[in-house]
């Protein structure tokens, strides 16, 4: 158990971060110089991190595997990023934020470092506007806010439906800046794909130069993932397509611990799956939910077209089962409720696995408050419909058009049909309070790290953590292990452990291309996806995991045995870059399955069907299962349990309760 | 679910490398269903000619929800096909007909270097960005963002340049190749907001040199860029950052 301990700064909970900040070790700029940093992927936790070290004075690296860093995966987050900065006087506080994260996180995050990320939250608000982030506004200028699901405050900023992509742009731009000062050295469509450990430290980085195929060696005195999450181990999500877990996976089976790797999210609302063809699923913001109502038909297999259902044929579950947070409760219990109403037979569309979001009631809401601003106090129904579906169109045309494209159905005129989906991976690397992983000098931030969410993530605050991590935490918590480290000299890419991890990398790609087998990867990633979605999803139970384990064994033995690779090593071979992917997904998701069979309890994301109240809700067992799952890799199958004890001293832990 | 029944003739570009002379080349596909979209389609393509033991075209994609702007081909002459505001990755084969040929070809323009099939280098795109494309404000600088009021009209107006996606679909249809609406989105965006003030003419400046240094063309005003790009940015952009461009010549303090 030595090894598990996650650093927790003494003192009181609202002290710690700014105790830990006044108290911890600087480097002084002249040895900030010659320190070299490593940071791998350029979404919001890599880029904000990569930026913000460089204009602190360290020498930077930083890699991603896209064409150009802008188009890292957070810049698909569309509703919004929360801070506690209360503008709308409705009750926030640093304390609220806090307290709905552990709360909508099921109890199972740790409490200073979900302290020290709702302190930070206002700071990143504060930061993006003055990068020129084109945050919403009211007419009187100030910066709006909207609800997102688990709380009852307005604390959400956002940009339309692409705040993701604004915030990215402005961590983009600020990394771009150090670029053009020659202060980050930017490798671009470049895949991290070993970590190198001298001494027991990490020290630098095996990446490969995907359009020469070349393997490089990069020395850094520190290493910082921000890679993302794990979510395409589905085969099916709404990740981008390049969204992998290799560079986690690698870490990991060098001594990084894996944290809680069976919590996954499931988004209520997307986009459901229109054929075998498939390749990806497309969330529909869940800041929908502030103004679509959730229902299903109350009679089964209903043949209606949903305008010809009338009011009292609707089930409008949401607001039924839980009518204090209604159409707002957290993704886990929405998606859920979902599942639930389709497995009853209540599903609508082709496939019976949708439900109807319908935004007919706020349109007419909308549309009677801008009569009446325009001075017309009594609106007919269609006027209302116009000047509504104008409201409606501000707040989420770009996601509406995006439905219509994808669907052929126009959303103005019918509800839209949803689904739950694959979103986010709350579980990933163990890290300490100051990011650190088990291997000292290698750090983890955003959602490849496991810390901040616990069980389930609320809505609005996977950007709030990324950019957390990389603008105000990491900058702070690296300079502890670098104050150590000041003598040393950057060691030279010939260094053994640099040939070794080289040539293992060399003798894995030497064996895709030389098994030439009958399938593609594709091919095995949809089959795994299939055993994850089936038995690891929404719902979960012994005997199903048990069956995944054994198939997910034989489905890499199979794939070790028949994948086809084509092409050489030495040229852009994007079927060569999906097979270390799917490789590391088969391995994975191995351990998702062993994850969840060990923890017998249903808690945010995972729900273990043993383990549920009559009413249905997931069933926490807070005597045996208070604790982080953190894995340590044993060589092939075999994973050994770590567990970090979560004790909660500022919150009483309670079934969650929406109703 | 939906199955397919499209069949089609494909012509695509295939280049070996950066290197060598590339040509279009035919493959038929049968069965597609019209809910795939274009990359879908490409990927059953894939499949096929990876089955066949032949070497599947390489293609420049990710998020394919439309927002990270790498899809990139070049569709019956027109970037990302023939729907108007949208990415190729949310073009849907509802758009073609049955037995269409359709030809796909690489973004073409001297400051995007084929790398492999459709697959070209946009880096030229970063380097403008890194020329001046932001506001230096170290991380720890901000104040509460409250106290700075910005009137919602500009802030939309901003918000509006701001969409770019930077996917490079206004160089390829451009005549000249020229890259002036995405650099103008980014001068725009930070000209509008009370922000971008300070340095707002040092960096029209230094991007429009970087934005020439890497070769784009010149504009002559044909608007086949807005009429292309995917997400509607406003050849207003580009007046605007000429207006700045001209400016900045008779403000001496500002100069580069």
């Amino acid at each position: 158990m030595s090894k598990l301990n996650s650093n927790i700064p003494a003192g009181e909970l609202t002290q710690k971060w700014t105790k830990y900040k006044s108290s911890v070790p600087l480097v002084n700029p002249a040895n900030k110089r010659s320190i070299e940093v490593i940071v791998v992927g350029s979404g919001l936790a890599g880029a904000s991190a990569a930026a913000t070290l460089a204009e602190m004075g360290y020498k930077v690296k930083c890699f991603c595997f896209q064409d150009s860093p802008r188009r890292a995966h957070s810049i698909a987050a569309q509703g919004g990023i929360n801070a506690a900065k209360n503008y709308q006087n409705d009750g926030d506080s640093t304390y609220r934020l806090f307290y709905d994260t552990i709360k909508g996180g099921d109890y199972r995050a740790r409490e200073a470092n979900v302290h020290r990320l709702a302190e930070v939250s206002a700071n990143i608000i504060d930061q993006c506007v003055a990068q020129g982030v084109p945050l919403a506004r009211e007419y009187g200028g100030l910066l709006d806010n909207r609800s997102f699901g688990g709380t009852q405050v307005q604390r959400t900023f956002y940009a339309a439906g692409q705040t993701g992509q604004q915030l990215l742009l402005g961590a983009y731009s600020a990394l771009e800046r150090q670029i053009g000062m020659g202060k980050v050295e930017m490798y671009t469509r470049h895949e991290m794909l070993d970590v190198v450990i001298i001494d027991g430290k990490a020290r630098g980085i095996i990446a490969r130069n995907l359009i020469t195929g070349e393997l490089e060696r990069h020395f850094g005195h520190a290493v910082v993932l921000g890679t993302g999450g794990y979510g395409n181990v589905f085969y099916l999500s709404t990740n981008a397509m390049g969204s992998n877990v290799t560079a986690a996976w690698k870490v990991h089976k060098k001594g990084a611990f894996f944290g809680n790797p069976c919590y996954t999210q499931i988004h209520p609302t997307c986009i459901p799956v229109s054929g075998d063809h498939q390749s990806k699923l497309t969330l529909m913001s869940e800041s929908l939910r502030n103004d679509g109502r959730i229902w299903v038909p109350k009679k089964k297999d209903d043949p209606r077209k949903p305008s010809d259902i009338p009011e009292d044929e609707r089930d409008y579950y949401l607001e039924r089962r839980y009518p204090a947070f209604g159409n707002l409760v957290p993704r886990d219990v929405a998606s859920r409720a979902a599942k639930e109403r389709c497995d009853a037979g209540y599903g609508v569309g082709a496939s019976k696995l949708a439900v109807y979001l319908d935004f007919k009631a706020n349109t007419e809401r909308y549309g009677k408050i801008e009569a009446s601003k325009a001075g017309n106090h009594n609106p007919d129904k269609e006027t209302c419909m116009r000047l509504g579906t104008a409201v409606i169109k501000e707040k989420y045309g770009n996601l509406f058009d995006m439905y219509a494209q994808i669907t052929g159905e126009n959303p103005y005129e019918t509800p839209m049909r949803i689904y739950p989906a694959v979103h986010y991976t709350m579980g990933g690397l163990w890290v300490d309070y100051d990011l650190m992983t088990t291997i000292p000098g290698l750090y983890c931030t955003g959602e490849a790290n496991f810390s901040d969410h616990g069980a389930n993530r609320l809505g609005a605050s996977a950007l709030m953590q990324g950019l957390a991590d990389g603008y105000f935490v990491l900058p702070y918590t690296i300079g502890s292990y670098l104050s150590k480290d000041i003598s040393t000299k950057a060691i030279p890419t010939d260094h053994p452990a640099f040939v070794e991890a080289e040539n293992n990398v060399r003798a894995t790609i030497d064996k895709f291309l030389s098994i030439n087998g009958t399938k593609s990867v594709d091919h095995f990633h949809k089959r795994l996806g299939h055993i994850m979605w089936e038995k690891c999803g929404m719902a979960r139970n012994r005997e199903g995991l048990t069956e995944a384990i054994k198939e997910i064994q034989d489905l890499r033995r199979e794939f070790w045995a028949d994948v086809k690779v084509p092409g050489s090593a030495d040229e852009f071979n994007p079927e060569l870059e999906k097979a270390h992917r799917v490789a590391d997904f088969i391995e994975l998701g191995e351990l998702m399955c062993i994850d969840a069979l060990n923890r017998e309890e249903s808690c945010g994301g995972h729900f273990r069907e043993e383990h549920q109240t009559e009413e249905g809700e997931a069933k926490r067992d807070d005597v045996n299962f208070a604790y982080v799952a953190a894995w340590e890799y044993k060589g092939e199958s075999t994973f050994e349990l770590h567990k970090e004890e979560l004790n909660y001293e500022n919150i009483k832990v309670a079934q969650r309760n929406y109703k | 679910m939906s199955t397919g029944n499209m069949n089609l003739t494909l012509q695509v570009w295939r280049q070996k490398n950066k290197n060598s002379t590339g040509k279009l080349v035919d493959y038929k596909l049968s069965d597609i269903s019209p809910d795939m979209s274009f990359l879908e389609m490409f990927d059953v393509l894939n499949e096929q000619l990876i089955n066949k033991g032949e070497e599947p075209v390489v293609f420049d994609h990710d998020c394919r929800e439309g927002i990270c702007g790498m899809c990139s081909m070049f569709i019956n002459g027109q970037p990302h096909g023939p729907k108007d505001l949208v990415t190729t990755c949310q073009l849907h084969m509802r758009s073609f007909k049955d037995g269409d040929t359709i030809v796909v070809e690489p973004w073409r323009a001297k400051a995007f270097p084929v790398i492999k099939d459709l697959a070209v280098d946009r880096s030229a795109f970063d380097r403008v960005i890194a020329a001046g494309g932001f506001v230096s404000v170290n991380t720890g600088n901000a104040q509460d963002a409250n106290n700075l009021p910005i009137p919602k009209a500009k802030a939309d107006a901003a918000f509006e340049a701001a969409a770019c996606i930077g996917c490079g679909a206004c160089v390829a249809t451009c005549k000249n190749a020229s890259a002036m609406l995405f650099v103008s989105a980014k001068i725009s965006q930070l000209a509008l907001l009370p922000q971008g003030q300070p340095e707002r003419y040092r960096r029209v400046q230094s991007m429009v040199a970087q934005m020439d240094e890497e070769g784009f063309g010149n504009c002559t005003n044909t608007g086949a860029c807005e009429a292309e790009c995917p997400k509607g940015i406003s050849l207003e952009n580009i007046a605007r950052m000429n207006r700045d461009y001209f400016s900045a010549k008779f403000i001496s303090e500002e100069e580069v």
